[in-house]
């Protein structure tokens, strides 16, 4: 495997999750996009770290307090006369 | 979003709208505690501890983080002294947290990013993803949960910990990029060689 040490790789590599956030200057964002159509390893991670971070945020992905412990929750709390079933 | 709670009726004993706060961040904080301690029975403790704090601290609230701010934050030290009571040896300001972004330096380069949903969502990409974000240095993984998995902003995620934001964003950078450098690694063996030869 080649190790992506090119410097303007490197350069996008330090700069990757603020451009994903949108937290650049349209200046940094247009130099970026311009290495990005001539370079197809940093196009990869840019493409793949977007995806890592879409499928974190799936509904699939996310675990949501299951019934029983909402009930020893409240409980605990003093809050059993809040315990209505849960409307998630 | 944030739910609309009321400071004032938290403030002043109001256990309708304290019981409406628990409803509303009980799964973002029983998840947060679910991917810090990996087990269920932590993350009920996280999840429980978390608010008995809130209930015994709410007077002391100044105001100068947002309530879900300031939540998270009791949260994440919650979630953080559990793992130094099940793990003293873990040092976690260790060197792991700190160092460059670029010390990540990514060595696969096969885009598995158009996959189909029902591959990349599958049981097994599922616990692929878990097994890849457990095996992030705690000082990462808390900054990656605050942030990519909660939607808490750099600024907000910083207040949460204690930390700049130069530092969240270094750590974030690092743990994003060490999670998808093990998904590549992953769904690489599970592309045909024309779906990995195309990209």
């Amino acid at each position: 495997m080649t190790a992506h040490t090119h410097a303007n790789c490197e350069n996008l590599l330090s700069s990757l999750s603020e451009y994903i956030d949108g937290g650049l200057s349209p200046e940094l964002c247009q130099e970026i996009e311009k290495h990005l159509t001539g370079c197809e390893n940093c196009r990869v991670v840019l493409n793949t770290t977007k995806r890592t971070i879409d499928l974190v945020q799936q509904p699939e992905n996310q675990a949501a307090v299951p019934e029983d412990v909402r009930e020893r929750l409240f409980k605990r709390l003093n809050l059993d006369d809040y315990l209505k079933p849960s409307s998630r | 979003m944030q739910p609309d709670i009321s400071l004032e009726a938290l403030i002043a004993g109001d256990r309708l709208e304290f019981a409406r706060l628990v409803d509303a961040y009980s799964n973002p904080i029983y998840r947060l505690g679910l991917r810090m301690l990996g087990n269920p029975q932590d993350a009920e403790d996280v999840l429980q501890n978390t608010f008995l704090n809130v209930l015994m601290h709410i007077s002391e609230f100044e105001g100068r983080s947002s309530l879900q701010t300031w939540l998270y934050r009791i949260a994440a030290n919650e979630a953080l002294m559990l793992i130094r009571k099940r793990k003293p040896e873990m040092d976690l300001e260790g060197v792991e947290a700190e160092g460059s972004a670029e010390d990540v330096i990514p060595s696969q380069f096969v885009d598995w990013s158009a996959l189909p949903e029902e591959e990349l969502l599958s049981g097994e990409g599922k616990r692929t993803l878990d097994r890849a974000i457990a095996q992030l240095p705690e000082s990462l993984r808390i900054v990656f949960i605050l942030r990519d998995v909660e939607g808490l902003s750099i600024k907000e995620t910083g207040e949460a910990l204690n930390l700049t934001e130069t530092n969240v964003k270094t750590r974030l950078l690092r743990a994003r990029l060490f999670l998808r450098e093990q998904l590549s690694a992953y769904y690489r063996e599970r592309m045909t060689p024309q779906e990995r030869g195309t990209k």
